[in-house]
């Protein structure tokens, strides 16, 4: 009895600092899931003439990368997305967030190109409308424009497997028996 | 041996120092560049200390240098500019990066352990405090002599009184 209190005060220290350091403190939780995607018109990376709006995309699931050359992690991820573009899963546009059109043409040619398109969004403020604060940062929408999942940092095979292939298969169904 | 330990404290030292010299270099801050009128900027640095910069997370926007936070002044700038309230800008972003950001969470149900654990642990330490000095208290209470007792006490006291006299 004399051990049990002190015990069970360990046990409980423990608990929480499993959960509490197990947890990515980079990781905040975005309020934008499940509302409206914010609408935007940017010029197109590659034809700086034409615009892309995520109003274009209404009717489709997609998947929207937030992605620039100088970000470290994105070189990380960026064969994967080549590898997941190519599945055909689900297309994937991307957002180049405060780049360098050079560097951002120059990125897509050495490493590929995984996007259907590239939007540019030079001054951060669309970045600052999806509440993106470190790339890359990974948005699904669905056909009505409607945020469903936001994932921050790489997505990684298992992410992909796990939760975007599910998600953009439920979304696919919901929209085929609308 | 005394050499060799004299030989490892002196890299030992160097290094410190120089850990201590990049840290000092590392705190030194570019001046933030003004932009337009100062009272402005006094009310921008001002709300910018309340909110969180999102890359640095333990950093206000108003100390930050991070790129994101440059952008997000540069935002919370142009909705003051436009006539913006406070509450509307922190309406603003806490719909774009969530509750988080605010340096002060609103009081709402999900917040509630944050802002009244404290409290809650407080007054649960009271309570064992509370608890454990009355049961001590109880402990070294004075228990009152039997009649047994106190004769064999006072049997005891003479005894020994005689012997002293003795």
């Amino acid at each position: 009895m004399r051990y049990l209190i002190p015990l069970g005060v360990f046990l409980v220290v423990v608990i929480f600092l499993a959960i509490g350091l197990g947890r990515d403190p980079r990781e905040v939780p975005s309020p934008l899931i499940n509302k409206a995607a914010p609408t935007f018109l940017l010029a197109q990376l590659k034809e700086p003439g034409k615009t892309f709006s995520a109003e274009d995309m209404r009717g489709k699931v997609w998947v929207l990368n937030v992605w620039a050359s100088w970000c470290v992690s994105c070189r990380d991820e960026h064969p994967l997305l080549i590898e997941y573009a190519k599945s055909g899963a689900v297309p994937i546009y991307g957002l180049n967030w405060k780049d360098k059109r050079e560097d951002a043409l120059d990125w897509l040619g050495e490493l590929g190109d995984p996007y259907v398109l590239s939007a540019v969004d030079l001054d951060g403020r669309v970045a600052i409308d999806y509440g993106v604060y470190g790339a890359p940062e990974t948005y699904v929408i669905d056909q009505a424009g409607v945020i469903r999942h936001k994932h921050i940092g790489p997505v990684t095979p298992d992410v992909w497997k796990e939760k975007f292939l599910p998600l953009v298969q439920q979304l696919n169904r919901e929209g085929a028996s609308r | 041996m005394k050499r060799s330990r004299f030989r490892l404290s002196v890299p030992l030292a160097l290094l410190l120092l120089s850990a201590i010299a990049s840290f000092t270099v590392a705190q030194v801050r570019r001046p933030e560049p003004v932009k337009g009128d100062a009272a402005l900027e006094q009310r921008l640095h001002k709300l910018s200390q309340e909110l969180r910069c999102l890359v640095c997370q333990n950093e206000t926007l108003a100390d930050s240098r991070a790129d994101l936070a440059e952008d997000l002044r540069d935002e919370i700038r142009e909705q003051m500019k436009a006539g913006k309230s406070d509450k509307e800008i922190i309406a603003f972003l806490t719909e774009r990066y969530g509750q988080f950001i605010l340096y002060r969470p609103q009081v709402t149900p999900t917040t509630y352990l944050l802002w009244f654990g404290p409290f809650v642990l407080l007054l649960a330490g009271l309570a064992v405090l509370f608890y454990y000095i009355k049961q001590r208290r109880n402990l070294i209470e004075e228990q009152p002599l039997t009649l047994d007792e106190r004769k064999r006490a006072e049997e005891m006291l003479r005894s020994g009184s005689r012997k002293e006299t003795a």
